[in-house]
């Protein structure tokens, strides 16, 4: 492979072969330097507490070479692919009107695929679970797109109100004995409430600052749960959270059990299936809600926040509760998926809210396209999913995943579903590329 | 309808630390007429605008603007967004500030924010998608076609902003400050940038802007040949100071004028020594 590269490139692009073998070998040179110590040389204490050490150098030239040689596959590729990655730029026009047909189904194509899961694999506990996991990944993803996508303010902090929709639900539910369907709306209003008060001290901030600050409202939140025992159980956090009922209905075994209703026999499945479609309402409400207030003005108003936020001020746009409201809107589904994932697992934890949790519904939303609908659904399956994959890969796990993400971004770097959509068209609806799109300010 | 002149500066004032950018400026601008505010390059044009249109807050000093119905606002009082909200002054930027990832059309529909999140119900109302809303999207939507129509960019209106030629964004601009309903237009450089062909057509723009829906337009321009064939006004600044104002053609023949933007210590002197040799 080696081999045929670089005399491949010899015959057709003679400036960059040389370019090529620059960059190639500057790169094994970085790798050298910095593998020499973590490969090169092996320490280890001995039997007696001394220091023993051995030295890999098979292991270290090998890697030197896998760099080498990877550098110049990268390079190849980015030539072959054009500056950019761009896609438009190697696929002919015919079939890229036929991956915008394909585009133009796969959303409605998904949905009833979706909507089919339980049926089709009712038997399988664990594809099930796994659905429920990424249908909530997929809300979070979505209510985030609302702040990061539409408004374009880089939230870092966004498990925080996941956490306190969770620990709303929790605590009202255990301590007061209402029921879930009670709480749902009470977690959404009292996350929002939080995202108000995350977004009053953020305003004025911008890029890293605001990054800075959310994510450090996210670790404040966690600690306060962890260290305000009375309330919220500390580390132990709250268990014996109630189950969801079908509007009263519980799905137990028993007398008044749905099953014994129904007439059928018990199976604890049915609650599986249950949460399966009430986690799927509520992200499919979180994108209707989305999509509505895209066409509306204060969706508008978060998008041109994005674009230009000196040109709103002059517009005479309210910058402080627009950006309020993009937070409050965001922290509210935040809350909803909270309240979904205390009744799911019956038992939280500040532990289920540490800021991987924020980072990977952030790079949901970055893979998949900020401010697309589909593109974070898209991610959402891509990332919850792809994971579980991979997980015979075991150890490696990480590893191919990373290494999948970095293609991805390279390829698209706007992330799946990079073009915008317009709110509102006279004649036809004219996608936007995504160079024009801007990323906003943080 | 009020006598008072649209806009009244008095004693403007903006100091940036030790700078003294605009000092003590007054002048005022007349109803539904076109005031341009003229100067060479660092006179403090651009920072006049920044503090009539709330972007800046001045050291000291009054900006009155009264409406046709005889409101008036003292327009250093007001918040930068209710400077286009309640006192209904619209502007564009020497460097052009359009959404560049929004349609031509959602810009227009972005500049009518206000009158929408009224119609919207604060959302409440749009959300579940009540008949009164949809008519007035449907309004907003005519009034951009309008505008659109006017400034010549109907076939570009499903285009992204951004993707327009330099001198169409210039006139989108302007259709996007007029389609908030402003009382007084600024214009920061409308002409910049634009050839002989696209500066007679904003020529004309402006003049119907004035005429046929009665706004007042203030205006910072560079080129003369604008400002001497549309301005019913014009003031020239100079290191922060009023230096003259009057009608285009006195502004013309004023001395003090053609000393600022062509100098005046070397010929002078050349005069003097002219006068001893």
């Amino acid at each position: 492979m080696s081999a045929s590269h670089p005399a491949s490139s010899n015959g057709s692009e003679p400036v960059g072969a040389a370019f090529i073998l620059k960059k190639a070998f500057l790169s094994a040179l970085v790798a050298l330097g910095l593998f020499s110590l973590m490969i090169g040389v092996r320490t280890e204490a001995g039997q007696s507490g001394q220091l023993e050490y051995w030295t890999r150098f098979g292991d270290l030239a090998s890697l030197v070479a896998a760099v080498f040689v990877g550098s110049i596959i990268v390079e190849l590729l980015r030539l072959w692919l054009g500056p950019r990655g761009g896609l438009g730029s190697f696929v002919p026009p015919s079939v890229q009107s036929g991956l915008s047909i394909a585009g133009r189904y796969l959303a409605p194509a998904l949905l009833i695929f979706t909507f089919l899961v339980p049926v089709i694999f009712y038997n399988q506990r664990y594809i099930l679970d796994l659905g429920i996991l990424v249908l909530t990944y997929v809300m979070l993803g979505w209510g985030l797109n609302v702040v990061v996508g539409l408004a374009g303010l880089l939230d870092l902090g966004y498990v925080a109100f996941y956490a306190v929709g969770a620990y709303s639900y929790g605590l009202l539910s255990t301590t007061f004995g209402l029921s879930f369907w009670i709480c749902l709306p009470l977690a959404g209003i009292l996350a929002a409430f939080w995202g108000v008060l995350l977004g009053f001290p953020v305003l004025r901030l911008r890029g890293d600052y605001l990054a800075i600050v959310t994510l450090a409202f996210g670790e404040i939140i966690r600690l306060v749960l962890i260290n305000w025992q009375d309330v919220t159980g500390g580390p132990n956090g709250v268990s014996g959270i109630p189950r969801p009922t079908l509007f009263g209905i519980p799905l137990t075994p028993g007398e008044g059990g749905l099953a014994a209703m129904l007439g059928i026999p018990f199976s604890p499945t049915h609650r599986i299936v249950f949460l399966f479609y009430l986690i799927l309402a509520l992200a499919l409400l979180t994108n209707w809600v989305t999509i509505r207030l895209r066409r509306l003005p204060i969706g508008r108003a978060w998008e041109a926040l994005r674009e230009d936020e000196v040109a709103c001020r002059a517009l005479g746009i309210n910058i402080t509760t627009t950006k309020l409201t993009a937070f409050a809107t965001g922290a509210m589904f935040g809350g909803f998926a909270g309240a979904f994932f205390a009744t799911r697992q019956g038992f939280i934890s500040p532990e289920s809210f540490t800021f991987q949790e924020s980072a990977l519904v952030l790079a949901i939303v970055v893979l998949g396209g900020m401010g697309s609908q589909l593109g974070v659904a898209l991610a959402a399956l891509a990332m919850i999913g792809g994971f579980e994959l991979f997980r015979s890969l075991e150890v490696y796990r990480m590893l191919v995943f990373g290494l999948a993400m970095v293609l991805i971004m390279i390829w698209r770097p706007r992330g799946i579903v990079g073009h915008r959509a317009p709110t509102v068209f006279l004649e036809k609806s004219k996608s936007i590329s995504s160079d024009l799109v801007k990323e906003g300010h943080g | 309808m009020s006598s008072a002149p649209i806009l009244a500066l008095e004693n403007l004032t903006m100091r940036f630390g030790g700078i003294v950018a605009v000092n003590a400026l007054s002048f005022t601008a007349q109803r539904k007429q076109i005031t341009a505010l003229i100067g060479p390059n660092g006179a403090g044009k651009t920072t006049v605008f920044n503090c009539i249109t709330g972007f800046y807050k001045p050291t000291s000093g009054i900006i009155r603007l009264t409406h046709d119905d005889g409101a008036q606002y003292e327009m250093q009082k007001l918040r930068d967004f209710n400077i286009s909200k309640q006192a209904k002054v619209a502007r564009t930027f020497q460097n052009i500030r359009l959404f560049p990832g929004m349609t031509a059309l959602e810009n227009l529909m972005v500049a009518q924010h206000n009158a929408l999140m009224r119609a919207s119900g604060f959302t409440v109302l749009g959300l579940l998608g009540v008949p009164s809303w949809r008519a007035a999207e449907q309004s907003a939507i005519d009034a951009a076609v309008f505008w659109l129509k006017r400034v010549g960019l109907i076939d570009r209106a499903d285009d992204a902003a951004g993707n327009l030629a330099y001198g169409d964004q210039r006139r989108l601009e302007i259709a996007r400050a007029m389609c908030t309903g402003p009382a007084l237009l600024c214009l920061d450089e409308p002409a910049a940038g634009l050839n002989a062909r696209e500066s007679a057509a904003l020529s004309e723009l402006l003049l119907s802007i004035r005429s046929d829906h009665g706004t007042s337009i203030l205006l910072i321009e560079h080129d003369m040949s604008v400002v001497m064939e549309i301005s019913d006004r014009v003031v020239v600044m100079d290191y922060g100071v009023k230096i003259a104002e009057g009608t285009p053609r006195e502004i013309r023949d004023d001395p003090k004028v053609i000393a600022a933007y062509l100098g005046t210590d070397e010929e002078e002197a050349a005069a003097v020594m002219e006068a001893e040799a």
